[in-house]
């Protein structure tokens, strides 16, 4: 292997076994080779699309095979009015404490960075039990604008089962996975033949949690890992489905998951949380699709603690380039970032116009840093 | 932020570990993970918390992504997202 070119190196540990990549490489190809429309294959999580662009597997795949990210960046789908909401509750005075890249994401008018500069107090933390122990040292309210799917929000439902001080809330804008794979399968313009899952999410719902998707939708769904092996077995896995017309849940993660999960987990998350409805940014109202505080934990629940009624946004702070941000049809699979117009132009990771340019998982930043098509020299 | 970070596990004390990170020395929580870990285990670690047992087989492979991502330092994404894993432990 040489260099990659963005300059990366790409020793043999990375791909360790350059041999079963060129194996996979060949059946997928092999099984496209007869396909008569390119097989389009949806994967839902940051961590992939990272892996994907990272290691430039796009560039070992034929063009019979696309492979597109969905909505799997958390950051990028948390909705306006959620980010309204910290930003309404950290004018309160409250401390309001966040992942680093939620930190960053425009609300309506402002995003938590900025009204930081104003004078809120709102701090980056790296994990929920990071709020928690802000809340312990602190005497005022402490809330923890949560983010994340469903392998974050069990850390989450972790904190609030810890006995946690009366001054501690969560602002949940937890998101769960299975239900918007049902939304963006039902989208008009969206053509999803497979489904790639995020291994490290089926490790906490098991695969299994797929099956009612599948039966459902009649498309194929395989649980992969984050090395490019895992990736590409996975995709060889959902290729030969698609290709077989065959509808099915396979597992291509057995080193982490199982059909049943992390069944403690799951209880964590089920104690605390129950899903409902609601908006995610840029896609569409997904039914199931928010993660929100039960009613047993509403003294923990920022919405029944704060005043959420949202700063009405001056004229001139609304700003006209967002109007032209296409992250919703990049996550829900019609274009992609080479689509717009902005792209790297006036849009960059130093000045994001959209959510998708501002998060690590979000594929403008992803493409931009590693490029969206690299090609690997062997 | 779904990738997670493998640690080893040094001491157990009740629902809290103490984790080697490429010699970090990290606490994290053990609430959410199903398997019972003791000290000399691998596990996979995501906002502080273990998610789950990393197979005995399976610790070299696992280790040695990481150790080809972090070689990159932060200006890469994916070691920037792990570094991240790592400051989630107090
Ligand atoms: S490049 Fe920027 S403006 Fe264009 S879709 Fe991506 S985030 Fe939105």
């Amino acid at each position: 292997m040489t260099e990659n070119l963005t300059g990366a190196g790409f020793g043999r540990l990375e791909f360790r076994d350059p041999e079963r990549i060129a194996a996979l490489r060949k059946k997928i190809s092999q099984l496209c080779r007869n396909v008569k429309k390119p097989i389009s294959i949806m994967h839902v999580c940051g961590s992939h699309e990272q892996s994907i662009a990272r290691f430039g597997l796009r560039s070992l795949l034929p063009p019979e095979l696309n492979v597109i990210m969905g909505p799997g960046c958390p950051v990028c789908i948390t909705d306006v009015p959620e980010v309204d909401e910290a930003i309404a509750i950290a004018r309160q005075g409250a401390i309001v404490a966040t992942f680093g890249d939620m930190f960053r994401v425009p609300g309506s008018c402002f995003s938590l960075e900025q009204v930081k500069a104003q004078g809120a107090d709102v701090r980056v933390v790296y994990s929920p039990s990071e709020a928690l122990k802000l809340a312990l040292e602190s005497k005022g309210e402490v809330v923890f604008f949560a983010s994340g799917f469903e392998t974050t929000a069990v850390a989450t439902a972790a904190v609030v089962l810890a006995n946690p001080p009366a001054n501690f809330s969560v602002l949940s804008a937890h998101k769960y996975i299975p239900p918007v794979m049902e939304i963006v399968a039902e989208m008009p313009g969206t053509r999803v033949e497979g489904f790639l899952a995020a291994g490290h999410a089926a490790t906490i719902t098991g695969w299994g949690v797929f099956e009612r998707f599948v039966s459902r939708h009649k498309i194929p769904v395989v649980t992969g890992g984050f090395e490019p092996l895992d990736v590409l077995a996975a995709l060889a896995a959902l290729v030969e489905l698609v290709v077989a017309g065959e509808a099915a849940v396979e597992n291509a993660y057995p080193r982490c998951c199982t059909k049943e999960g992390n069944l403690a987990a799951q209880k964590l998350l089920w104690e605390v949380f129950e899903s409902e409805g609601g908006m995610w940014r840029g896609i569409a109202h997904v039914p199931n699709g928010n993660l929100r505080l039960r009613s047993r934990y509403r003294s923990f629940d920022s919405r029944q603690r704060f005043d959420l009624t949202p700063d009405l946004c001056q004229e001139d702070s609304l700003q006209p380039l967002t109007l032209e941000c296409i992250c919703g049809n990049i996550m829900a699979g019609i274009q992609s970032p080479k689509d717009c117009r902005l792209f790297g132009m006036e849009c960059t990771p130093q000045s994001p116009v959209g959510a998708c340019m501002v998060s690590a998982e979000g594929t403008c930043k992803i493409w931009h840093e590693y490029g969206g098509h690299l090609i690997i020299a062997e | 932020m779904c990738l997670g970070v493998p640690g080893k596990i040094m001491a157990v004390d009740g629902q809290c570990a103490t984790v080697d990170f490429w010699g970090v020395k990290r606490q994290i929580l053990l609430t959410v993970v199903d398997q019972e870990v003791k000290a000399g285990d691998y596990v996979l670690v995501h906002v502080g918390f273990a998610i789950k047992k990393i197979p005995q087989s399976e610790i070299a492979e696992t280790l040695s992504f990481y150790d080809g991502l972090l070689k990159q330092g932060d200006r890469d994404l994916m070691a920037s997202d792990v570094a991240d894993e790592m400051k989630a432990s107090s």
